[in-house]
């Protein structure tokens, strides 16, 4: 026999139709967890009251997340995966598809957009100290969804099959080229060919549409998980679940709906007319969101003279292109110095000899004379490890309080000059080599590893300010 | 008065050579700007004319169906009667019977489609437009070239002058520049021999051509300015409900 059945849901507001929504939800309810779904995730979701306007781009990520499967579906109808026949097909989807000049324009100022929203998104989590016990796992599947997210990014780009689509990949998988002993089978592996193909185009195609929207939508659904299991975290980096009512919902909390709902929806609508904007008057946005070279179809026999990545990856790509033969010593340096600073201020003995110990082979490998890797492993290596060492913040971040209003100059200090890094590095990495350009993207290098590598020292001294037992509006 | 009348030479001279400033500046070259207006459709229809006949030879346009030029005010029976030289529907792209194969001994390079010719063009020197504009007034006479000529914009381009008979024969020269206390000589464009128009008929007409391309490369592009302008109206109402919305219900969190 069937359990206790559950209590009929009661709806009020529709006047007449009362009754049979009422019942409707009940035959409902009853045999799916619908309103048990409804109050935990919305409106008995309890919110701190206290989110300002960096909170808005959660909301928005999901929504150009939208976005990007709606028009895609659209897109996919249309489009031929086929090196013959991609970039016709587009123009084809510009030209003769009713409408379809405006879904492929959403789509690819989206691209853009994603990027843009998912960047404030993570700022706000440096900020306030989103990352920090007990939301870790709540930080790592963000993380998990952002590598997918540049993977979904750059398997996209060459579809257009325009002759930045084309470079651009044949410059990313030759890094993988850079590996010692399986690199050049490895890269041949990956594109199905000697050179990128129109087997590579239907790979990257099955990636796009299929492989990877699927691993976003899971990444994206186990973050909210995570994030309604723990509750969020605010401007103020206090846990709101410290303070409750008799009823045991928290004193500084609001139900995500109504109150989020419709401030996000003011939310929506201003970053809508942001996107419209780009949309109708600049969808090339000045080359960056639709790069002019790509309005050429793909031509294996011209390299073009400057191949540059979509700007959101141009950070990663300063970072590649500062890993010169000379800066090896730099770096061998760095990890010197790192070593020695661990050794004199860890008090574990087995923590001194394991950094000693790995420290002493990643020199080896840098300087190491015949045993020595190729800068050109290295810049791989380094593009990787800074991408991935975001996953670590949780544990490097000392501080005994989580948001910055509250950290002191040290940490503020260490982040806007993070930040700074990041944008100049982004600026170098789409600018033409020039010697300045990488002694200032060498420089952002260090920088940009010193942040996160020194952090437990900085974030352990930083003389902070005590935290208020509520949140302040 | 006569100062003014050397003012207006200046300025005549400074117009006529400015492409070959271009060459001067190497590769990062510096173009002039194209007077084109894309909601001029007489200027739109002209061009039209001018790249079927001069254009649509070698050069193909392979996305663009002729009747797309509806939208800048013709009808079907004016396009296939004074547009459409090859017998084909008015619905039909804008091929080429030139085999690319053939082009590539004879010009050493196959001539690129021209579709969206003027949105590859595009740099962070310039537009398209200004790109094309620059680039169709830069060629010049030169022995050393297998077609003859040269051009500042695109040194060593493969395509012969087309339009030479229009413009007459230019040759790089050499010419001084004279400024506050210095003095030097550079090379510049120069016309030999004057063609069928004149330097100020000849640019109109090499304006209408790239506004005509322009058009080409996104015949959506005035129509989707004008639906924007409803979209973003609309959201701004939008904005005005969702913010009085937002703070009915948030009067109440203190």
């Amino acid at each position: 026999m069937a359990a206790t059945p559950k209590e009929p849901v009661q709806f009020r507001g529709a006047g007449p139709l009362n009754a049979p929504i009422s019942g409707l939800l009940t035959w409902v309810d009853q045999r799916f967890p619908l309103m048990s779904l409804w109050r935990d995730h919305l409106s008995q979701y309890y919110a701190p009251k206290n989110f300002n306007f960096w909170y808005f781009f959660g909301s928005l990520a999901m929504l150009v997340l939208v976005i990007q499967i709606v028009t895609g579906i659209f897109l996919v109808m249309h489009y031929k995966p086929s090196a013959a026949e991609a970039f016709a097909s587009v123009e084809y989807i510009m030209r003769d598809v009713p409408g379809g000049w405006f879904i492929r324009y959403m789509h690819s100022t989206g691209a853009s957009a994603f990027f843009i929203v998912v960047y404030l998104h993570m700022f706000r989590g440096l900020m306030y100290g989103s990352y920090r016990q007990p939301r870790e796992l709540i930080w790592i599947f963000g993380m998990l969804i952002y590598l997918c997210l540049m993977a979904e990014a750059f398997f996209g780009y060459l579809l257009p099959w325009g002759q930045m689509s084309f470079w651009g990949a044949q410059v990313i998988v030759n890094l993988f080229d850079a590996l010692p002993v399986i690199g050049p089978d490895l890269s041949t592996w990956i594109r199905g060919d000697f050179v990128v193909s129109d087997a590579t185009l239907n790979r990257f195609f099955a990636f796009h549409v299929i492989a990877l929207p699927l691993v976003l939508l899971g990444l994206v659904a186990a973050h909210i998980m995570a994030l309604h299991e723990v509750g969020s975290n605010n401007p103020d980096g206090v846990e709101i679940k410290k303070h409750k009512d008799e009823k045991g919902r928290p004193l500084d909390g609001i139900p995500f709906h109504p109150y989020y709902t419709v401030k996000d929806i003011v939310g929506v609508v201003v970053f809508l007319f942001l996107f419209f904007l780009v949309v109708f008057f600049m969808p090339e946005m000045g080359g960056y969101f639709l790069e002019f070279n790509n309005f050429i179809p793909a031509d294996p026999l011209k390299t073009p003279p400057h191949i540059a990545p979509v700007w959101y990856f141009t950070p990663y790509y300063s970072i590649l292109r500062a890993i010169t033969e000379e800066f090896m010593l730099v770096l061998a340096i760095g990890v010197a110095a790192y070593v020695v600073l661990i050794w004199l201020t860890a008090r574990d003995s087995r923590v001194k000899l394991a950094a000693a110990a790995i420290g002493l082979v990643v020199i080896v490998l840098m300087k190491g004379g015949p045993l020595a890797l190729d800068a050109k492993v290295w810049g791989v290596v380094m593009m990787g490890a800074a991408t991935l060492i975001f996953f670590l913040l949780p544990w490097l971040d000392r501080s005994p309080v989580k948001s910055i209003r509250y950290k002191g100059t040290l940490f503020r200090t260490a982040l806007t000059v993070f930040v700074i890094t990041f944008i100049v590095l982004g600026y170098y990495g789409v600018q033409v080599v020039t010697p300045v350009g990488t002694v200032i993207s060498q420089i952002g290098t260090l920088l940009y590893f010193a942040f996160f590598l020194l952090m437990p020292w900085y974030s352990a001294m930083d003389k902070t300010k005590p935290e208020p037992d509520r949140v302040t509006m | 008065m006569a100062d003014n009348m050397n003012k207006f030479k200046n300025l005549i001279a400074a117009l006529l050579f400015a492409p070959a400033l271009a060459l001067a500046a190497g590769a990062d070259v510096k173009l002039d700007r194209a007077p084109i207006d894309e909601t001029d459709q007489a200027s739109l229809q002209r061009g039209a004319r001018h790249f079927v006949n001069y254009c649509l030879n070698c050069h193909s346009a392979n996305y663009m169906r002729y009747n797309r030029l509806k939208d800048i005010g013709l009808t079907d029976q004016q396009i296939l009667d004074n547009l459409v030289f090859t017998g084909v529907k008015v619905g039909d792209l804008m091929r080429v019977a030139m085999d690319a194969n053939e082009a590539r001994e004879w010009f050493g390079a196959a001539p690129p489609d021209l579709t969206v010719i003027a949105r590859s063009r595009a740099s962070h020197a310039g537009s398209g437009a200004d790109w094309l504009y620059s680039y169709l007034r830069g060629f010049y006479r030169d022995a050393e070239r297998p077609s003859g000529w040269n051009n500042t914009v695109y040194p060593n381009v493969g395509m012969p002058h087309v339009l030479w008979e229009l413009q007459g024969e230019q040759v790089l020269a050499e010419r001084k520049v004279q400024g506050a206390g210095f003095e030097r000589t550079e090379m510049a464009l120069k016309l030999d021999k004057p063609g069928k128009l004149s330097p100020v008929e000849y640019d109109r007409m090499v304006a209408d051509l790239v506004n005509y391309m322009v058009f080409m490369g996104e015949p959506v592009r005035n129509d989707r300015k004008t639906i924007g302008m409803f979209v973003l109206l609309a959201l701004g109402l939008l904005f005005v409900l969702a913010y009085a919305l937002k703070k009915e219900y948030w009067k109440d969190v203190h």
